[in-house]
């Protein structure tokens, strides 16, 4: 890490935002809200720059419905719910799939959805069902595993499909228009699968910055900074400093598969609602390997939980400290809503990380 | 191990693992009436366990083991294994449960003078894993100068799968001369660490079964006790505060002693010994290095100016070659565990709460 | 919302149904891949990993970019040769 070229790149972000008056960046991602507090970066911007979060955290958008199937799957003799790390405390009404393991129930933990076929293949007299959550960049994943199962015949093999895209929430928040946002800042690894073009339309038809990048310090900072120049001069744009890893035109295997399998459908986005044409459903002719068809799930309910503002946070409207729960009902030991739950969820990051901002 | 190796089967409503069906034809197992205290249990302890751990205060095998009189403060710690997998990169439960109980002892200023040490084992546990894990057992003991004094075997009915669960008490005597006490910190004080962090943690994360990682990393499991004899051998007042980063890592050492110093404390990322290996694999699956167990390092907290004297004898010894200052005690309000981070910003450390699981986000 | 992260590749594997995948260097550990999203993958080549899967490959038309990235990006001690 070449902390110069960390010193100049801060240096030049403070020096052009001191000619503005308020700079408004919003942050979609939530492995990018993490990777902003890890850094210490929060602590070196000027202080009319505002960093907001966006919704950009697949377990703080998955409804309730999502997670109290998962749940009432998990309790079947005959299922195994295979999840990445990320779901497994998130409470439903009935507690939180960790708890359901602690009280028999089969709930694997996975690295990869590649386990969860191996698994499927190796039990055949279980019913393994996949929690598929996350965004593109995940989503090629459940797309070549449900093309696997096919192949092979795993009819023992199903997902649970809460995979969302992050353009159409985006456009969301911007068409509502009392969001006072200045810039994005994209989520590079959605970006290398959807391409930077996926996002021109925020910067042509709403006017506003948008830079593509990386999560490692000196990325964001690039980033940040490519932002601040482009709010200066009024120029905005999609720009991006992950070239590296991302094309204008994404990875078109990824996308050709997703386009295999999948077909665009209206989901419910937890505690904002339903958003056109921001998920993915399963292709007829695979619908056999859907959860929620073959169990008899309802992942779209959604409800809210008294007191919980999560909705707000996602879509940027307040911080954290502003709702009443945060640090009193609801902590990292005592979550309520999702969003203190993820590990990368907004309340959560500012619950770790910002106590000394809190104290002043 | 693969998928393969496990299979979970219902039996009504509870769910019991199956040997892997791979085993050798005429492959040994342990079985229930190995703890039953009769004659399988005895050739138990004098085929398989006695051989390699017996020693003089062992011998006697009476009910209790007799110590030599002490001349120091006796001190006393106790810990449980329940380690999953039992053998992992770089060690297995055996050598966990000697090396992790002698460094309790040792981390409080105690030279070890004996362990206890009680084996659950399934039934169903192979005997060739066993013979391993007690010579891991016998040659961690050996390593550390610390006899096996006393023990116990039992055999329960086959639960988890794993086969074996360790449970340890361990007590040595504080010599007078040695002032540890977390009372003694003030601001100014130096924080070191010995040597890379998150290797254990990381090595047996990566060995359970469902991750696929072939991690080059090894637990870095040790006995200590030549190493913090070199430490205080530095003189009466300099070392003040020892501890072994285990379970919540060094981020769990820095907030136990803003709990119990009511001083901040401020360390450096760039200072932070982390292999490019470790910080790699933990990057893969989501983890934060701060969080995560070593079984082979130590936290000191020493008097400011006299760190290059406890760094000079930490270098000097086999286990402290990477020993290095991280940062220092501060008066703070409140007070906090902050890093400066690389690019010369701050966080802040908290305990981690709970386990860390491999996310994709 | 996604980790992916860096790892270069020393082999690569033929499965059958004209899948590949790949064994991949993470400084030291050794993961296995799928390069179903990344075909065009070859051995020596840097790719991003996410959930078991190359999303990525780090282009080596800039690969003067993708020492420095990976330099700055603390993976690679040393920077890029001259």
């Amino acid at each position: 890490m070449n902390s110069h070229n960390a010193r100049r790149l801060i240096d030049e972000i403070c020096s052009l935002a001191a000619d503005l008056e308020k700079i408004r960046i919003m942050e979609v991602c939530g492995t990018h809200t993490v990777s902003l507090f890890r850094s210490g970066i929060r602590t070196v911007l000027p202080a009319n720059l505002r960093l907001v979060s966006g919704p950009g955290c697949p377990v703080c958008v998955t409804s309730q419905g999502y997670i109290d199937s998962a749940i009432e799957a998990a309790q079947r003799p005959d299922v195994t719910v295979c999840t990445y790390g990320d779901m497994l405390r998130v409470p439903g009404r009935q507690g939180s799939l960790e708890q359901q393991r602690a009280g028999g129930a089969r709930v694997i933990v996975c690295y990869s959805i590649r386990d969860g076929i191996a698994y499927a293949a190796t039990h055949p007299e279980e019913q393994v069902i996949f929690l598929a959550v996350g965004f593109e960049t995940t989503a090629p994943a459940t797309a070549l595993a449900v093309l696997e199962a096919d192949t092979r015949g795993l009819d023992n093999f199903t997902v649970l499909n809460g995979h969302k895209t992050v353009l159409p929430a985006l456009e969301f928040l911007l068409r509502g228009g009392d969001i006072p946002i200045d810039g994005f800042l994209l989520p590079g690894h959605v970006s290398v699968i959807t391409g930077s073009h996926a996002f021109e339309e925020v910067a042509e038809r709403y006017g506003k910055a948008c830079v593509v990048t990386g999560f490692e310090p000196v990325q964001m900072l690039r980033g940040i900074l490519s932002l601040v120049r482009q709010i200066a001069a009024n120029e905005p744009r999609v720009d991006n400093v992950y070239s590296v890893a991302v094309t204008r035109e994404g990875n078109r295997v990824a996308l050709d598969r997703l386009e295999e399998v999948f077909e665009p459908a209206d989901v419910v986005w937890r505690a904002i609602g339903r958003i056109a044409m921001s998920g993915y459903a399963l292709r007829p002719a695979l619908r056999k390997f859907d959860a929620e068809k073959r169990f008899g799930l309802a992942v779209d309910e959604d409800y809210e939980l008294p007191g919980c503002r999560c909705g707000e946070v996602i879509q940027g409207r307040i911080d954290p400290p502003e709702c009443s729960l945060f640090g009193r009902a609801c902590t990292r030991e005592h979550p309520v809503g999702p969003c203190m739950v993820s590990s990368e969820g907004t309340c959560a990051a500012w619950h770790r990380y910002a106590l000394v901002e809190r104290s002043r | 191990m693969n998928a393969d190796t496990r299979n979970d089967r219902d039996v009504g409503s509870k769910k019991i693992a199956t040997l892997p069906e791979t085993l050798a034809a005429g492959e040994q197992r342990i079985v229930l009436a190995h703890g039953g205290g009769g004659e399988l249990t005895r050739r138990l302890l004098d085929e398989r366990i006695l051989p390699r751990l017996n020693n003089e205060l062992l011998a006697p095998l009476a009910d209790g083991a007799l110590l030599p009189p002490m001349t120091g403060r006796p001190c006393l710690t106790t810990d449980a294994y329940v380690i999953q997998p039992i053998e992992f990169p770089g060690g297995d439960i055996g050598r966990l449960a000697v090396c992790g109980t002698v460094n309790d002892l040792v981390v409080m200023g105690a030279r070890p003078l004996a362990l206890s040490l009680a084996l659950v084992i399934e039934e169903g546990l192979s005997f060739e894993v066993l013979d391993r894990v007690v010579g891991s057992i016998a040659a961690a003991a050996a390593e550390a100068g610390v006899p096996i004094a006393t023990g116990d075997t039992k055999v329960v009915e086959r639960a988890r799968g794993d086969g074996l669960l360790i449970t340890t008490a361990g007590v040595g005597e504080v010599p007078s001369d040695v002032q540890l006490d977390v009372h003694r910190i003030v601001p100014g004080d130096r924080i070191i660490v010995t040597g890379t962090l998150a290797e254990h943690g990381l090595a047996v994360m990566a060995a359970r079964e469902n991750l696929g990682l072939n991690s080059g990393i090894a637990s870095d499991a040790a006995p200590l006790g030549g190493l913090v004899a070199a430490m205080l051998e530095c003189g009466g007042g300099t070392v003040k505060f020892l501890r072994d980063p285990t379970r919540g890592g060094l981020a769990g050492v820095l907030a136990d002693l803003v709990e119990n110093t009511a001083l901040g404390v401020e360390i450096r990322e760039e200072a932070l010994p982390v292999t490019t290996a470790v910080r790699h694999a933990a990057e893969l699956l989501g983890l934060d290095p701060l969080n995560v167990a070593n079984e082979g390092k130590i936290v000191a907290v020493v008097a400011a100016g006299d760190e290059q004297r406890v760094l000079q004898a930490c270098r000097a010894h086999p286990l402290g070659r990477n020993a290095v200052c991280i940062g220092e005690c501060v008066a703070a309000s409140p007070p906090l565990a902050e890093m400066v981070t690389a690019i010369g910003g701050r966080r802040i450390i908290l305990r981690p709460y709970g386990e860390d699981l491999p996310r994709i986000c | 919302m996604c980790l992916a992260v860096p790892g270069k590749i020393t082999s690569r594997m033929e499965r059958e149904n004209g899948l590949s995948t790949a064994t991949v260097d993470l400084q030291g550990s050794r993961l296995e891949v799928s390069l179903a999203l990344v075909p065009q993958a070859r051995v020596g080549d840097w790719i991003l990993i996410h959930a078991g899967y190359a999303i990525s490959r780090l282009e080596e038309s800039e690969a003067r970019e993708t020492w420095d990235y990976l330099h700055e990006a603390g993976i690679l001690d040393k920077p890029a040769p001259e």
